[in-house]
């Protein structure tokens, strides 16, 4: 038992989490700022923010429900941190395995959103309640082609049991190659999950100043920014495990330096497209997703259930 | 149809040139010669025509009579909005801008400088 | 606030899409804008009662610090009229210097309107990239007058300073690297398809509309209208130089990018032809510091269209009446407009696009009394009164305050 609530709470998840998405939100903001000439944030930025946010005083507004405005935020930290206690990170076994915990893995993700909208709308302003909506609005469009990408590669591996299906690609590496489209699909979905730039509008700061987190400040702010970081990384690894499952059969060593090149490496995509685009409107991101993502994703699954016939004789 | 993206070529070449920004106090680019900054006020030719706090559009600076022919001036950096008329408005050459920009400081009272006048038995022959 | 599911939104007059503080009431239903009211006067510093008890002198610095961008223009437009109004020709080294300085800071101007149209539509990495380019133009403008923004170059009767030779190496050679990076950004606008579906169709005001509200520079001319005061009333050395008044009929915000960056490329070989023509001589006419008698009216094509200034002397150091009409006042009428019928994601951009600059516009504020239907011009001293007697109201304690004032001045 003790082996198991150091893994829950250390190692590899609470402070693990909390300092790898540190590192990760510094990777990106540097990566962000050169990619636009520019130095960028020192090293120590992200724990400097998020100490200074401690630090500082927790307004509630006034019309505000207090309850469901204090608890949002935990609400949607916890549900990141149970995510990852489920992806085969490193090594073909997650700590906890059962089947069908990709369907678990992929609601435990879209709890954050949920969160977000229900901090948002309880903070009763209207900039929040204008973001807290078009959050839900914006979950509409990326949630099909997020889960369509993600469980086609799990249709070819027959299962669903994240770590059984890690095991199968490492034991047919070619076969990930199939899946590159759902990889496209997979990166797409996950800018509009994260609500980074082109599909950041319920967080548009020139139009709804800050969106559904409008009136939140202090600590509140600090798990909230938490919450985010450790998002970006459950996520990234997720999709780490599941389109790039490459040496997987090496020593533990090797392994966890592998696994921080792919979180990174599908970090470092991330910003670079953030970098790329202009923010899109909501009515043209539905339309985006809709009328090309969607389809895509639907190929891809066709792609897999044809291969899986196919590569079966 | 028009790609998205165009800009990704710039990207790339910028991540891999010297940043644009510096790491300001660390480093620090100065300004270009012939920037107006902090005033200096040259005692021995001032005449004390107090032309300059006529021209002065913030009321800046003050000739104040010490002596005979003796002049100092008082200079308050919070109003002076360094636009350099009184240099230009003094014929004698008396007041002169150097480049310094950098006078940022935690109380008031260190915003007001005081220029001495000459020293008492002339200048030194 | 939800009344048949319209509400009514604040933008402004604190607000992360206003570099300015001023206030539009906007009413929603869901995510489109159903009607747009505007309220001015945020800014209002009383710079045109602070005239009348300056010298023409110390006016100079005062006017040119109505606004930050567009100061040149502002400046040279005061000091024309007072000029005028003198009769004082001015040399023609010092009107090829203050084309150069207007024509620097309209490169500066556009430049750095690029980059708040990029941040506006969440395009940061635009705003970075254009505003490094405005590095190299700010850097020249410092060299050459000695400030960044706020020139201080213009005198009553010329210039202050002269243009050195090695200065015009160094003008040329970011003449010719801003055009490089202007030619990349223009590539930019027309391929680049988040930005082309962000700008286009947004923002649309017809050439019918924009006659009939007045509106000015940039605004108007991405309309099809085709007025420019450089070239409708040439002032300055602009009647020897020789460029084209850039016009769309696009009438969007896309068509007002493209019309700055023709007018971007077209300064580029103005300077290079001021620095060509510039004939030598002296920079500056001696003049007394009394103005006689009379009154002037004088226009000027800031980079946010069309300027003007009146000034009224009666033969003392200090000028009687000055008007200042800046061209946001002109070009704000059309926001309503324009907002009709559009998303709240559009709003940010569509303010944006006008180049909007509050502090030049906020002059006099006439109030309406709607219940008894008369107009009241207040005087000074009453709203100094009246300001005094609200504040105390709402509990403020001025002796405190006016010990920390005495101490800090």
């Amino acid at each position: 038992m003790w082996q198991d609530l150091f893994n829950i709470l250390v190692f590899p998840g609470g402070l693990f989490l909390f300092v790898f998405g540190l590192a990760a939100e510094f990777v990106d903001r540097k990566l962000y700022a050169r990619l636009q000439n520019r130095a960028g944030p020192p090293w120590f930025q992200p724990l400097a923010d998020f100490i200074k946010l401690i630090a500082k005083e927790d307004l509630t507004p006034g019309e505000a429900d207090v309850a469901v405005f204090k608890l949002a935020p935990i609400l949607a930290l916890a549900a990141s941190l149970a995510a990852f206690l489920y992806i085969p990170a490193w090594g073909k076994r997650a700590l906890f395995s059962f089947n069908g915990d990709v369907i678990v893995v992929l609601y435990l993700l879209t709890l954050p959103t949920l969160a977000y909208f229900l901090g948002g709308w309880y903070s009763r302003s209207v900039y929040s309640m204008i973001g807290a909506v078009r959050s839900l609005t914006q979950l509409f469009a990326y949630e099909v082609p997020l889960f369509l990408s993600i469980l086609a590669p799990a249709m070819l591996a027959d299962t669903w049991n994240l770590s059984e299906m890690v095991s199968f690609y490492s034991r047919h590496p070619g076969y990930c190659f199939y899946n590159i489209p759902g990889f496209v699909v997979a990166v797409i979905a996950l800018l509009g999950k994260l609500e980074k730039v082109p599909f950041d509008i319920p967080e548009a700061e020139t139009e709804i100043v800050a969106g559904a987190f409008t009136e939140y400040g202090g600590k509140l702010l600090a798990l909230l920014k938490t919450a985010f970081n450790i998002e970006m990384v459950v996520a990234a690894s997720l999709l780490a495990a599941v389109f790039l499952p490459f040496g997987l059969d090496l020593a533990p060593a090797a392994l966890g330096l592998l696994y921080l090149v792919r979180v990174f490496f599908i970090i470092a995509i991330v910003a670079f497209l953030r970098t790329l685009f202009a923010r899109l409107r909501l009515d043209q991101m539905i339309n985006f997703c809709w009328k090309y993502l969607a389809p895509l994703a639907l190929a891809q699954v066709a792609l897999d259930l044809v291969l899986k016939g196919v590569l079966a004789r | 149809m028009n790609w998205p993206g165009k800009i990704a070529q710039q990207l790339i070449q910028s991540l891999f040139s010297k940043p644009a920004t510096l790491d300001y106090p660390a480093q620090r680019s100065g300004m270009p010669e012939g920037f107006r900054g902090r005033l200096k006020f040259i005692p021995k030719n001032c005449v004390g025509c107090k032309l300059c706090m006529r021209d002065c559009p913030s009321n800046a600076i003050e000739i104040i009579k010490v002596g005979d022919k003796r002049y100092e001036a008082h200079i308050n950096l919070a109003k002076c909005i360094y636009c350099g008329q009184c240099v230009d408005s003094c014929f004698k050459k008396a007041l002169e801008i150097t480049g310094e920009f950098e006078l940022a400081a935690l109380k008031p009272d260190q915003l007001k400088i005081i220029f001495d006048a000459e020293p008492e038995n002339g200048p030194q022959k | 606030m939800h009344d048949s599911g319209e509400v009514i939104i604040p933008i402004g007059p604190q607000h992360p899409a206003l570099k300015e503080p001023e206030c539009f009431l906007i009413s929603l239903r869901g995510e489109k804008i159903t009607a747009a009211s505007i309220k001015l006067g945020y800014n209002h510093r009383g710079i045109e009662k602070a005239c009348e008890s300056r010298t023409y002198i110390q006016d100079l610095y005062l006017i040119e610090r109505i606004c930050g961008i567009c100061s040149h223009s502002h400046s040279t437009c005061f000091v024309q009229a007072v000029e005028e109004i003198a009769g004082i020709e001015i040399p023609g080294r010092a009107k090829y210097i203050r084309t150069l300085i207007g024509e620097l800071e309209r490169i500066h101007s556009h430049l750095l309107w690029l980059g708040v149209a990029g941040h506006e539509i969440g395009f940061d990495t635009l705003l970075m990239y254009t505003w490094r380019d405005r590095e190299v133009v700010m850097d020249i403008l410092a060299s050459l007058t000695g400030n960044r923004v706020n020139y201080g170059i213009n005198t009553v009767g010329g210039v202050r300073r002269d243009i050195k030779p090695d200065h015009q190496e160094k003008i040329l050679k970011a003449m010719d690297l801003l055009e490089e990076r202007t030619k990349y950004y223009i590539e930019l606008g027309s391929s680049e398809s988040t930005l082309i579906k962000r700008l286009s169709k947004v923002g649309m005001l017809s050439r019918a509309d924009a006659k009939n509200l007045g509106a000015v520079g940039p605004t108007a001319r991405a309309s099809g209208i085709e007025r420019d005061v450089r070239k409708d009333d040439p002032y300055a050395a602009y009647a020897e130089l020789d460029f084209k008044v850039i016009t769309s009929d696009k009438c969007d915000v896309y068509g007002r990018t493209l019309v700055r960056l023709g007018e971007l490329m077209q300064s580029f070989s103005l300077v290079r032809q001021v620095m060509q023509k510039i004939p030598s001589g002296p920079i500056t006419v001696k003049t007394g510091r009394k103005i006689p008698s009379g009154e002037a009216v004088s226009r000027y094509e800031a980079p946010r269209g069309e300027d003007f200034h009146y000034v009224r002397a009666n033969g003392t150091e200090m000028p009687e009446r000055v008007k200042v009409r800046a061209p946001t006042l002109a070009n704000i009428q059309a926001v309503s407009k324009m907002l009709e019928d559009r998303y709240l994601a559009d709003l940010p951009i569509v303010i944006a696009a006008i180049d909007p600059c509050f502090s030049c516009t906020d002059r006099m504020v006439t109030l309406h009394d709607q219940t008894r239907h008369k107009k009241n011009t207040f005087a000074w001293e009453t709203i100094r009164r009246k300001s005094i007697s609200w504040y105390r109201q709402q509990g403020v304690d001025f002796k405190a305050l006016n010990k920390k004032m005495a101490k800090l001045f």
